[in-house]
């Protein structure tokens, strides 16, 4: 009897882990998501105020600025339709290029400047980053559909 | 001529697969001893064609053959040629027949090495890995044929993906494989058992070292794939928690919560249907991790190819082999008994603790995985989960988990009692908590992340040498000389504190680096000194060099230390002229308690450039931790104890067969 008591003892602290494990995990996730916007859509201001989120499209050709100091870069994310303007501190990655597909992380500051503190840019120069790539077919949709209009 | 032979082997491949895979099944079904035999000869000869296939698209890599499109599209006839070799498996087609070729390596293994097996079971064993390789050739035929000609031929290749020509693309990959594709053998002896209705000890003991010797390439292959992005990407992260990485280390996550709970159903009899469940979860997630790198569904420096008409063969084909095994599983785990009882302070509640932390582990690791795909498959939006997340609960799971592993081996079968294991690892906890307190301190900062890092990584280590002391001295009356006594202990036992050590030396690597790393980006011109501690890097500007297929920009530091010379660092920047890439090729000096690390970013105006420079205290004990494990897994498969029951088996089970026969 008392062996059959002490393991439904057990049973009860090994389930009511699980549980906290499970709300804690759900929490950590939902803090986690990281969104994903396109520059037509940050200038719409669906994008978060506070907080961050992920940009993508084209690094608009001669947009590209570097401080002073040769660490501070600033570009602007395209997506043919609309731009915003980046800031970096760092070293941008090898495949980072005027003209080619980019997604940055970072936040959008009071200036509409949205300072980023990761820039992906990988794979090779024929490859898009999926999101970047939706956000050029997004703004593609629009325009055909204002033209249309 | 060559290609076409190559494409000939592949489709009699194809053919012998589908004997090997229905003939015998059939065969021991209606107990027809002709349909039976079929198994290893169709199996052998499966291994040839696919061998011969293999041999051929080397030799087009080789012979620079531009008129097959998947040499074209990776190779170039400027790349050396150990590259040209290793770029078979450089783009998705290769890395298809890669994996079938591993597959027919291991099921080769099977029909020489595990002849202990009762016949009907063997066979059955074979016929299932037949029917694996089966869909999987149909993908390479039917859908990523790496034959195909190119008309007209190229004048010259597209060139392997420069991040690819490292040494690390030659070993990666096939080690890597050969952890994934080594789980089929675990997985057919689960379905070759459930076929059988046979899930007992033998059974166990035969899967044990079959499962180790996968999970020993796997925990190598992810070592090498983790050293090669510190390396190579140029910014010093050894982990990402990209979607490709989870995709192998979830497989592994599980395989180790495999290899215990075999332990536990080689001993005790117990945890069977756990264990089967196991062994069929270890092989999806890894045709998972095939289907997430190779169907072009990630954002990822893996995926070279992307075609939707592949990755729905593969989800055909993944919903067949995990829905039907774990049909089967349904239908016939039921009947296999839950196996010896045991009481709740025992080994087998603390390896029920170590399964349950690492099946939660690699739930939580496929939550943040595939929860982004699903989304953007259902049209939700784009989401990713950020680093974050895995961290912060990847940590949370397995604190509890690698704190319990200083307990359970200690623990008895059966039945163990709390305060005898408390009072034998009193001393390691002193040891654990002094070093949380001292380790940290010393090299900086003390915070919770550090000490905890550390106490758990001290602890572990610390309990597996409580363990062996005590072995030791329980031997001692029996066994007097030193010597004899360790030399008389099972390789077994001496295998487990192996792995458990590496995990420590893991643990201690993670912690240190984690928090006591520093990175600077800097610019610099020529003869600039940037002073990080104690250390000075000179920086005496960067010189062109040409390269074999690449051009080069290569600086010169000088690190030195109180006057004194430690170090002259070459990075580089290389373009690669073909695909117009530029790589960052970052330079190391590898030290046991730090890592030296420069790379170049950008240009500047007057010679200048700017620079990283990240020290890494203690990073190479990550790997070596890895290693160490894998020994681990070495010495437990070279343990004599199996070889002498295959003997011992093999009485039992002539026995047997003539049963099945007669």
């Amino acid at each position: 009897m008392k062996a059959r008591h002490k393991r439904f003892g057990l049973i009860a602290v090994g389930l009511l882990l699980l549980v906290i494990a499970a709300v804690l995990i759900t929490k950590s996730f939902r803090s986690n998501l990281v969104f994903f916007f396109s520059p037509t859509q940050v200038e719409k201001g669906e994008a978060p105020k506070s907080g961050s989120f992920r940009i993508g499209g084209l690094v608009e050709s001669g947009s590209l600025k570097r401080m002073p100091d040769g660490l501070h870069v600033q570009f602007k994310i395209t997506d043919t339709a609309k731009s915003i303007p980046v800031q970096y501190k760092g070293i941008l990655p090898d495949l980072f290029k005027e003209g080619k597909g980019v997604v940055a992380e970072g936040k959008l500051n009071k200036n509409g400047l949205f300072e980023a503190d990761q820039v992906l840019a990988k794979h090779d120069e024929n490859y898009m980053p999926p999101e970047a790539a939706a956000a050029l077919e997004a703004a593609k949709a629009n325009k055909a559909k204002g033209e249309a209009q | 001529m060559i290609p076409e032979i190559g494409q000939l082997s592949l489709i009699l491949a194809f053919c012998f697969a589908i004997i090997q895979g229905i003939l015998p099944l059939i065969g021991v079904w209606k107990n027809n001893a002709t349909l039976s035999n079929f198994a290893v000869p169709a199996a052998r000869a499966q291994f040839v064609f696919i061998a011969l296939a293999f041999i051929c698209l080397g030799y087009s890599f080789y012979a620079n053959d531009f008129s097959v499109l998947y040499v074209a599209s990776n190779s170039n006839s400027h790349l050396p040629l150990v590259y040209r070799l290793a770029a078979v498996w450089g783009g998705h087609e290769g890395s298809m027949l890669l994996w079938v070729s591993i597959l027919a390596v291991w099921t080769m293994a099977v029909t020489m090495f595990a002849k202990g097996l009762p016949k009907s079971f063997r066979i059955r064993l074979i016929a299932v890995m037949g029917l694996v390789s089966v869909g999987f050739l149909a993908f390479i035929i039917f859908t990523s044929n790496p034959f195909e000609r190119l008309v007209p031929a190229a004048l010259d290749g597209r060139d392997l993906n420069p991040l690819l020509q490292d040494p690390g693309m030659v070993f990666h990959p096939p080690v890597l494989y050969m952890g994934y594709v080594g789980f089929s053998v675990a997985f057919a002896f689960a379905i070759a058992a459930l076929l059988d209705g046979r899930l007992d000890v033998t059974w166990a003991r035969w899967t044990r070292p079959w499962t180790t010797v996968a999970w020993v390439f796997l925990t190598l292959g992810i070592a090498f794939g983790s050293e090669w992005a510190y390396y190579e990407l140029g910014w010093g992260g050894w982990w990402f928690w990209d979607a490709v990485e989870n995709a192998s280390f979830m497989p592994w996550l599980i395989g180790t919560a495999l290899i215990h709970s075999l332990a536990v159903t080689e001993k005790r009899d117990a945890f069977k249907v756990w264990t089967v469940l196991l062994s069929i979860c270890a092989f999806s997630l890894s045709l998972l991790g095939t289907f997430l790198v190779r169907s072009g569904v990630l954002t990822s420096v893996h995926a070279f190819a992307t075609d939707p008409g592949r990755g729905l063969f593969i989800l055909i084909y993944l919903v067949v082999v995990i829905g039907g095994a774990l049909l089967l599983f349904a239908l016939r785990a039921p009947t296999v008994g839950l196996g010896e009882r045991f009481e709740v302070v025992s080994r087998e509640s603390m390896l029920l603790a170590n399964n349950v932390v690492l099946a939660a582990a690699a739930s939580s690791v496929l939550l943040g995985t595939m929860y982004p795909l699903l989304m953007d498959a259902l049209g939700a939006g784009k989401i990713s989960v950020g680093p974050p997340y895995f961290d912060a609960v990847f940590v949370a799971i397995m604190v509890p988990g690698i704190f319990l592993m200083g307990l359970g081996p200690l623990a008895k079968w059966k039945k163990t009692s709390l305060p005898e294991i408390g009072t034998r690892l009193r001393v390691a906890a002193v040891i654990s908590v002094v070093s949380a307190l001292l380790v940290p301190s010393v090299m900086g900062k003390l915070t919770l992340m550090a000490a905890v890092g550390v106490f758990l990584g001290i602890w572990v280590m610390s309990t597996s040498l409580i363990l062996l002391g005590n072995r030791i001295k329980t031997r001692q009356a029996a066994v007097p000389n030193l010597i004899e006594n360790l030399k008389g202990i099972p390789l077994a036992f001496y295998a487990m504190l192996l792995a458990h050590i590496g995990i420590g030396v893991f643990i201690l690597g993670v912690t240190l680096v984690k928090g006591y790393e520093s990175e600077q980006d800097l610019r610099m011109e020529v003869n600039d000194v940037a002073q990080i501690g104690n250390l000075e890097f000179r920086f005496e500007g960067a010189k062109e060099v040409a390269g074999p297929n690449y051009l080069s920009s290569q600086g010169k530091f000088i690190v030195t230390s109180n006057n004194k010379e430690v170090a002259v660092l070459h990075p580089e920047k290389r373009f690669y002229p073909v695909q117009g890439a530029m790589m960052t090729e970052a330079d190391i000096e590898p030290g046991v308690i730090k890592d030296l690390y420069v790379s170049l970013g950008e240009p500047l105006e007057n010679g200048a450039w700017s620079v990283r420079i990240y020290i890494k205290p203690f990073v190479r004990w990550i790997w070596a931790g890895c290693i160490l494990m894998a020994l681990g897994g070495v010495l437990a498969f070279s343990d004599r104890r199996y070889r002498v029951v295959n003997k011992k088996n093999t009485k039992e089970t002539q026995d047997l067969q003539e049963a099945f026969e007669s």
